[in-house]
């Protein structure tokens, strides 16, 4: 894809998310190669895996392990205690000084949550000379309150760049029973879809707690693919392998998608601002979700920049 | 009958060998049916005491023992105890290798019993105590093909051989499991045991499961065996063998199955009617299944499977993918029960499995092997004998065998454990050397012996990513950092011998054992 083309589309590179590793952030065996496993992302965890004793401990380590280990390719995020504990704003410091891209809120159900953290990271950037606007963030909504506003939290601010659903906290407060369909999840679900794709972020499903239940992990992974979102947040390497399948361009998917570039190719080298195959007019919608497909299917291994100059 | 004159003729003919008054040696039978009384006539000797004294075992002597007991050996502990209850000294233990149950040989060692030990490798408490000098003679190791071929050859001479069997009749055919009724314990494939059985001198074959004769099918046939002892138990059944091998969750060696059956499939050596062998190690284990759903998809099939052979592997053969297995060492009770039960599953011996020297050795046609390893080295030299403290903690096995021989060897093995890195500048001890070691597969990057330019331009053109290894070195230093080097004394306290039976590197002694890593 050349830059006019995404001109042309207003389309932004895409940056994967189909699979985020929960990482305990007080666990340094898991944390010393925890990206090697090939999720696309990483996120640390010093909230609800971090017993209340260990919290300081944790923060440190992690700190120390964003600044020795060189994470990459994964996106890096850190899931920070809430500002109304004790640790929740030393959290925020310590983790823009380390430069964790993302900064991960636990439970937000208003957009003043995401001003206030937003405040602090600001106010650490500033502090340690970073400069404003590097650190991102992410917020898990996992409550009633949280899906009822999730648009106004997906338009906070700036610096968001996904919102996730966390299942069990959400199901709990309203008092729904987690089915293996999902049915209780399904307006949440398709809820945070729409705001985050009217706010032009992307959207993280939930975790699938069972490690030993792969069936259902793909179940599961499918069903929310249909959905719209663009990943899933994971606690176990294992599960990564089956969720990347599912989100893999099928061959007849690539091929389709590679015939709709070269047309798009064509239109281009003409001049031309219509895109036709056959002689018919393609969409607009339907050049986007094939240049997105070959962005995944690169991701995934299944199709190599050498092709498309054949 | 023949008369004086023909006699008188045969004699002139030069045909003195087959004349009783010529050749002392001829030992006339009386030409009758052999008696019942005869017939009643077997190999048992009531005690190993007194089947020790007509062996023949003089102070100075050697004697082996096999290791297809595992961790559950009982066999090498009762002999000693019986040697040192009659007073013998100075004697040479051979065996095909020694486990962590072995401990108490340390007693035998410094009652000046055993003064000499051959095995292929060692753990716990006995290795322990080698690291550290106890003994004044330094330990040699073997591969499984070098100790085979050593013996065959006459350089490692066995004077007396005790081969415990799960099955043998009153004759000495012996087996590692038996159709006649269930037996005490069962180990598969004897495949160790039978290279003692035909060049020992003498060979007593010890078991608790005495069957009627002929005990069919037989690993040791009873032309090698001398005498048989009946035991009350020859080992413990749990500790012989698990019921099945399991794959493994942890998620690394997953990582680094995945990532070898990616390499395996396309290094140009996985083609229908290929060869295989993997160890039995969390991730080399792990590689069948992701290798399998390889086979299945492309519809290719493996003409055999060698080696210490698991459940993993048989599942596979019956499941029609791999033809045959050759067996030098059953794993686990459903490889021991294929062995049974499949035709197609053949026991072999340890020189059919990996004599050096030999054209059609089962390595030599082998076409892919997986192995695991403590420690690699930048270049590819490999050690599964030391830990990081320099401690004896492992065994060659057949990993120096099976790496020369097979087309692509693999090792296998996290970039670090915990805090100790398996990828470094030097190993500590080579076991087997980086010439003959293709592919390391790590869970942070795979890496190619440059000398394989074949590969390393098959596996580039999957678009595998390919590192050097000196990366991954680096790499595995800046988690963990430079380890401090270990403080040897400088006493051998262990030769390494290579398959050829030459020296490869020697072991020194530590001042002091730590209590912790994983081994292989």
């Amino acid at each position: 894809m050349n830059s006019s083309t995404q001109f042309q589309l207003g389309l932004s590179p895409i940056k994967l998310r189909r699979t985020m590793l929960f990482v305990p952030g007080n666990n340094p065996g898991m944390m010393s190669n925890a990206h090697v496993y090939g999720s696309d992302a990483l996120m640390f965890d010093l909230e609800d895996s971090v017993a209340t004793q260990q919290k300081d401990a944790a923060r440190l380590l992690v700190y120390n392990a964003l600044k020795t280990i060189d994470y990459s390719p994964c996106e890096v995020v850190v899931r920070v205690n809430p500002l109304d504990t004790p640790f929740g704003v030393q959290d925020v410091r310590a983790m823009v000084k380390c430069g964790a891209q993302v900064i991960r809120l636990p439970k937000t159900e208003t957009a003043l949550e995401i001003n206030d953290v937003e405040y602090e990271i600001e106010k650490a950037e500033k502090d340690f000379g970073i400069p404003v606007g590097r650190t991102k963030m992410m917020a898990a909504i996992e409550g009633a309150l949280g899906v009822v506003n999730a648009y106004s939290i997906a338009t906070a601010s700036k610096r968001l760049i996904a919102i996730a659903l966390g299942a069990e906290d959400y199901c709990a407060n309203i008092k729904a029973q987690r089915t293996e369909e999902g049915t209780e999840l399904f307006l949440a679900r398709a809820t945070i879809v729409v705001a985050a794709r009217a706010a032009g972020i992307d959207c993280i499903d939930t975790v699938y707690s069972d490690t030993n239940n792969e069936e259902q992990l793909i179940r599961e992974a499918t069903a929310i693919k249909k959905l719209g979102f663009d990943g899933k947040s994971i606690i176990n390497p294992r599960q990564i392998r089956p969720i990347h399948a599912v989100f893999t361009p099928t061959p007849m998917e690539i091929e389709k998608a590679l015939r709709i570039k070269t047309a798009l190719e064509e239109a281009i080298a003409n001049g031309s601002g219509v895109v036709s195959m056959k002689g018919k007019m393609v969409d607009r919608p339907v050049l986007l979700r094939a240049l997105r497909c070959l962005e995944l299917a690169k991701a995934s291994k299944v199709y190599f920049d050498e092709e498309e100059t054949k | 009958m023949i008369s004086e004159k023909d006699y008188q003729l045969l004699k002139q003919h030069g045909c003195k060998m087959y004349l009783e008054e010529e050749n002392p040696k001829l030992r006339k039978k009386h030409w009758l049916p052999l008696l019942l009384k005869e017939k009643q006539q077997n190999n048992i000797t009531p005690t190993l005491e007194e089947a020790v004294k007509k062996s023949g075992l003089k102070d100075g002597m050697t004697i082996s023992f096999h290791h297809h007991f595992r961790a559950g050996d009982f066999v090498v502990n009762m002999v000693l105890d019986v040697l040192e209850k009659m007073g013998f000294k100075n004697l040479t233990l051979a065996a095909s290798s020694l486990t962590t149950c072995h401990a108490p040989v340390l007693n035998h060692i410094r009652s000046g019993l055993v003064t000499k030990i051959h095995t292929s490798g060692m753990r716990g408490e006995l290795a322990d105590a080698i690291s550290m000098g106890v003994m004044d003679q330094p330990v040699t190791f073997w591969s499984h093909g070098a100790r085979a071929t050593a013996i065959e050859e006459n350089r490692l001479h066995i004077d007396v051989a005790f081969l415990g069997a799960p099955s043998c009749d009153p004759y000495g055919n012996a087996n590692g499991y038996t159709r006649e009724g269930e037996g005490k314990s069962i180990c598969g494939s004897m495949g160790y045991a039978r290279i003692d059985a035909q060049y020992a001198d003498h060979v007593i074959v010890i078991t608790d499961n005495l069957v009627p004769y002929p005990n069919v099918p037989f690993a040791i046939s009873q032309r090698f065996v001398d005498q048989v002892v009946v035991v009350d138990s020859i080992g413990d059944p749990e500790k012989i063998m698990s019921g099945a091998t399991r794959f493994t969750k942890k998620p690394g060696d997953l990582l680094i199955a995945e990532k070898t059956a990616e390499v395996i499939v396309n290094s140009g050596y996985f083609y229908d009617g290929f060869s295989l062998q993997t160890g039995s190690g969390g991730a080399s284990l792990a590689v069948t299944r992701f290798l399998s759903d390889y086979m299945r998809e492309k519809n290719i099939h493996a003409s055999f499977a060698i080696g210490g052979i698991t459940g993993v592997m048989t599942k596979l053969h019956e499941e029609g993918l791999i033809k045959k297995i050759l067996d030098v060492q059953s794993f686990d009770l459903e490889a021991a029960n294929s062995l049974k039960n499949n035709h197609l599953h053949q026991q072999i011996d340890a020189d059919y499995y990996a004599d050096p020297f030999k054209v059609g050795t089962a390595v030599n046609l082998l076409d892919v092997v997986i192995l695991s390893a403590l420690e690699v080295d930048v270049d590819f030299n490999v050690n599964v004998l030391t830990g990081s403290d320099g401690v004896i903690r492992g065994a060659i096995g057949g990993h120096p065998d099976t790496a020369a021989g097979a087309s692509l060897a693999i090792v296998v093995c996290p970039l670090f454990r915990g805090r100790i890195p398996s990828v470094l500048k030097h190993v500590n001890t080579i076991v087997t050397p980086g010439s003959t070691v293709d592919v390391v597969v790590t869970d942070q990057g795979i890496a190619v012996n440059p000398s394989r330019t074949d590969l390393i331009e098959a596996l580039e053109k999957a678009h595998i990513d390919i590192v050097d290894i000196h990366e991954l070195q680096k790499k595995a230093e800046s988690v963990t950092g430079v380890p401090e080097p270990i403080k040897y004394g400088d006493r051998i306290v262990g030769i390494v011998t290579y398959r050829d039976g030459s020296v490869i590197d020697v072991i020194k002694n530590v001042e002091s054992v730590t209590k912790e890593e994983e081994t292989v």
